[in-house]
């Protein structure tokens, strides 16, 4: 049997990897027009501010790839024939496959702003992002960073490893406040406002601003107001990439649709990560790289003929704002539900916030910002259902923060009881 | 943006008083060459002893006020937290023009300490007074040397306390080898010798010191001095065969290599900003697993074959062996503990990282390292499927383990070389790894495996042993 795997993020190694697990006869392509060699998405901003080099963000070594007998081919696909069974390459050339996973990730979201297509403009996915980064930043004094989630604070904090001066601009009245409480978001806020001294909430773009050769000058805000930039990153969100799957007739609506296999529309077409949109879970569409983990070794197992369907596991995520850790999981949302109490434990720097089912008192979510949690315990209590009186007393079970760090405050009830 | 030092003060458009600290610190050292070469010329130390304790404090405050002034600048006013912003593009950092010129001085300075020690005279002289003031005699090369080691480690232990400060096991582990450093390898045995007794520390015994073991009249200078050296013998016999074992049962390696040994000190003070240089192929693991036991087989055989020539010489006459076994004890001297810990284990900071000694040759880190992985508590724990295989946890490791083909694989790492210096959990930016001490037979578990856990708490069965067949293995798992 031969694998062509289409993609070489998070999804498509882990599926790869999965496979070879498994099965030690198929054969296996994996085809990324990015990149030979399956780089870290997560560390590029380790490799821009640098921290790492290139060949030290690629999660496993050539020698690796080879050893697995996983064949690593570089180009872009700009076909799949679905009746014939091969994909057809932007050279013009085939890969015949009997299987073929497409793993194309997505890619920085547009909101047709005026001037978004003005050089100076950029996002943060892949590595010509980067290359962009460094091409405009060497002459770049000023920035702006648009978009106040994972990856705007990302790009804020390169941007300013660079010497360049930036202003910061969050659509909502605290940082990431969609997804985070409002004591996180407030956390993190001032957090980030010690390092970024222009950063601007409720702030929305009116249009981006250019010259005659139509480079980035400036931003303007919703208020008005102009900010001079010689450039402009753009973060706010990603879309699928579906050009392929819509090129090769598949069904596609937000993302590729698949069923709870990671089938698309076609036989022995599949698709994972970020470009599926899974039809049995309300079209949901996963965007994290845990998810693209666990939807890449789902869909390989799968594909090797387990029949049992995608179930999305307790959710969990974690994120760096500038120094400050976060993690997430279980059931957390940005505000107090109904049916749900809320108790955090927080000082200066750190804060910790179980959320618990009302009427049953059992644990559905924790948040940390600023303390490590222990994934085992947190899914565990979860998955158990522990009552939350129970969770507060043994707390301390759950921590991961290095040893000797500061011990825990007392938790205290949010809003009425 | 190729600046030299710190990308941080320029990008906070500080350049000019970079630029003045940078002096300092370059005015001190140039103070200290010529400490060293206007003897040369002259044939003698041309000024008294007066204006040498002058250019001794001088060169040493000049220095270490500009390398404060530095840290001022990179740290000073900014947020705890991790910063290796550009030490990728800093030629001081990335084996650029700086880094060798840095590792040139240094071997240089070790090749002229060990075998051309009168060209020191200078600065020997210079710190006569306080050589008098601590052992009550004129100061030599080692005193020199043991000052500089000091004073390096303490100044440097300012810029890695700084650099971790949100940490708190980075502070203490830090305050741990300074204190070690100035108290137990520097104040007490220059103490003990103006009290007329053996230069003795505490802090390191056989097999790095391998002559504390050695017999009396074989180097074993200890043996020579009477009673209270025997009394020195005992405690380092005490502290390597009794008090090892335990604290690397509870803690692991870590207790000695990275909160109190010498050599560990100078690595995690003056040696942190080269900590990104080691390599972590595997090439280099296969290689450390060989030399480092290679050493300690050479230390127990140097030892081994000094008491039979000393029990022999003793008890039946016979002096046969006795020039094989000095033999080897020049040899091993020469080789391993002048060259190989000395000259390329300091000298090459700048190029292959900080701990090459350590990890390519200290026969102690092979001792501890045998405990460490088969006998003991010590254990990095992965947090679940929290890794992104981001990669700074391999990077920063001062040992060259790959961290990451642990962690994203849900292993916890159970490494014979890990020093527990902890700056792969310092640096991860997802709180992946924690070093921790718990029951033995645990650490080998699959790591923390959230998704069994949950299937088991749902009341199904789980998933079954997910490990893949050996062809799939990066590097495996073993010592």
């Amino acid at each position: 049997m031969k694998v062509v795997i289409i993609g070489n993020g998070i999804a498509g190694m882990t599926a790869a990897r999965t496979i070879r697990k498994l099965n030690r006869s198929a054969e296996i392509v994996m085809i990324s027009g990015e990149s030979e060699l399956p780089i870290s998405r997560p560390a590029l901003m380790y490799l821009y501010m640098g921290h790492m080099t290139h060949q030290q963000i690629q999660p496993y070594t050539r020698r690796f790839w080879q050893k697995n007998r996983i064949e690593l081919l570089l180009g872009w696909v700009t076909r799949i024939d679905t009746k014939r069974q091969v994909v057809i390459m932007a050279d013009g050339s085939e890969v015949p496959f009997d299987r073929v996973i497409i793993a194309t990730g997505s890619r920085s979201s547009r909101v047709g702003w005026p001037g978004e297509d003005a050089s100076g403009v950029v996002g943060l996915y892949g590595l010509d992002d980067l290359a962009a980064l460094e091409r405009l930043g060497a002459q770049a004094r000023e920035a702006v960073v648009i978009g106040g989630g994972l990856i705007g604070v990302e790009l804020a904090e390169m941007l300013l490893s660079r010497g360049i001066k930036v202003s910061f601009l969050v659509r909502e009245q605290g940082y990431w406040r969609n997804v985070l409480p409002e004591e996180e978001s407030r956390l993190v806020t001032e957090h980030i406002r010690a390092h970024v001294a222009d950063l601007r909430l409720g702030t929305e773009v009116n249009q981006i601003l250019a010259n005659d050769q139509g480079a980035v000058t400036g931003v303007e805000t919703s208020d008005g107001a102009q900010i001079p930039c010689q450039l402009a990153g753009v973060a706010v969100g990603v879309q699928p990439n579906v050009a392929l799957a819509t090129a090769s007739g598949l069904d596609v609506r937000r993302g590729i649709v698949v069923d709870g296999r990671f089938q698309t529309s076609a036989e022995g077409v599949f698709a994972c990560g970020d470009c599926a949109e899974l039809r049995d879970l309300n079209g949901r569409v996963e965007q994290v790289w845990y998810t693209g983990r666990a939807q890449g070794e789902h869909c390989a197992r799968t594909l090797l003929g387990d029949n049992t369907e995608y179930r999305p596991a307790i959710w969990y995520n974690s994120a760096k704002f500038f120094d400050l850790e976060y993690q997430t999981y279980g059931d957390v949302g940005p505000e107090i539900r109904p049916g749900e109490v809320h108790f955090v434990c927080q000082d200066r720097e750190r804060m910790v916030r179980l959320v618990a089912d009302a009427r049953t008192r059992n644990v559905i979510g924790f948040n940390a910002i600023g303390v490590r949690l222990r994934h085992r315990v947190c899914e565990a209590w979860l998955a158990a259902g522990v009552a939350v009186d129970e969770v507060k007393d043994v707390f301390p079970q759950a921590c991961f923060d290095p040893e000797f760090s500061r011990s825990f405050g007392a938790f205290e009830q949010m809003g009425e009881t | 943006m190729n600046t030299p030092w710190s990308i941080d003060a320029v990008a906070h458009g500080r350049r000019g008083q970079h630029l003045f600290a940078t002096f300092l610190v370059g005015l001190g050292f140039a103070m200290f060459v010529a400490s060293i070469v206007v003897p040369g010329v002259f044939g003698q130390v041309p000024w008294s002893a007066t204006v040498g304790a002058g250019l001794a404090l001088g060169t040493v405050g000049l220095m270490a006020i500009g390398v404060f002034y530095l840290l001022a600048l990179s740290y000073g006013g900014d947020e705890p937290g991790i910063r290796n912003d550009g030490v990728w593009f800093r030629g001081l950092q990335n084996r650029g023009l700086l880094g060798w010129f840095a590792a040139v001085v240094f071997t240089t300075f070790y090749v002229v300490l060990y075998w051309y020690g009168e060209v020191l005279v200078g600065p020997i002289r210079a710190l006569d007074p306080l050589a008098q003031l601590m052992t009550g005699g004129p100061a030599d090369r080692w005193f020199l040397y043991g000052t500089m080691y000091s004073a390096l480690v303490l100044v440097f232990g300012v810029r890695t306390g700084l650099r971790y400060r949100h940490q708190r096991y980075q502070l203490l582990r830090t305050l741990s080898v300074v204190v070690f450093q100035l108290g137990f390898a520097w104040l007490l045995p220059y103490l003990l010798k103006r009290l007329h007794q053996p230069e003795y520390y505490v802090t390191y015994f056989w097999p790095l010191k391998p002559d504390y073991a050695y017999p009396p009249g074989h180097g074993g200078y200890l043996f020579d001095a009477g009673w209270v050296g025997a009394g020195m013998v005992a405690i380092s016999a005490l502290l390597i065969l009794v008090v090892t074992p335990i604290l690397t049962y509870f803690y692991g390696k870590r207790w000695f290599c990275s909160w109190v040994c010498g050599c560990g000190g100078l690595a995690e003070t003056l040696g942190d900003p080269w900590r990104h240089l080691s390599d972590n192929s595997l090439t280099s693991w296969r290689v450390e697993r060989v030399s480092i036991h290679v050493v300690l087989l050479l230390v127990l055989v140097t030892t081994g074959l000094l008491w039979a020539d000393w029990g022999l010489g003793t008890y039946a006459g016979q002096y046969w062996l006795g020039d094989y076994a000095s033999g080897m004890r020049s040899w091993y001297g020469f080789i391993v503990v002048s060259m190989f810990s000395g000259v390329i284990g300091v000298g090459v900071y700048p190029l292959l990282g900080s701990r090459v000694w350590c990890r390519f040759g200290c026969p102690m880190a092979a001792i501890l390292g045998l405990q460490q992985r088969f006998f003991s508590r010590f254990r990095i724990t992965t947090n679940g499927g929290q890794c992104i295989s981001c990669g700074n946890c391999s990077v920063y490791c001062e040992m060259g383990i790959d961290v990451r083909d642990y962690a994203q694989r849900e292993q916890n790492i159970v490494r014979a070389s890990c020093v527990g210096c902890g700056i792969c959990a310092a640096v991860c930016p997802r709180g992946v790894l924690k070093l921790e001490n718990g029951p033995v037979g645990e650490r080998f578990e699959l790591a923390d495996k959230p998704l069994s856990a949950l299937l088991e708490a749902l009341g199904q069965p789980p998933l079954g042993d997910l490990r893949p067949p050996s062809s799939v293995e990066g590097h495996g798992r073993d010592s």
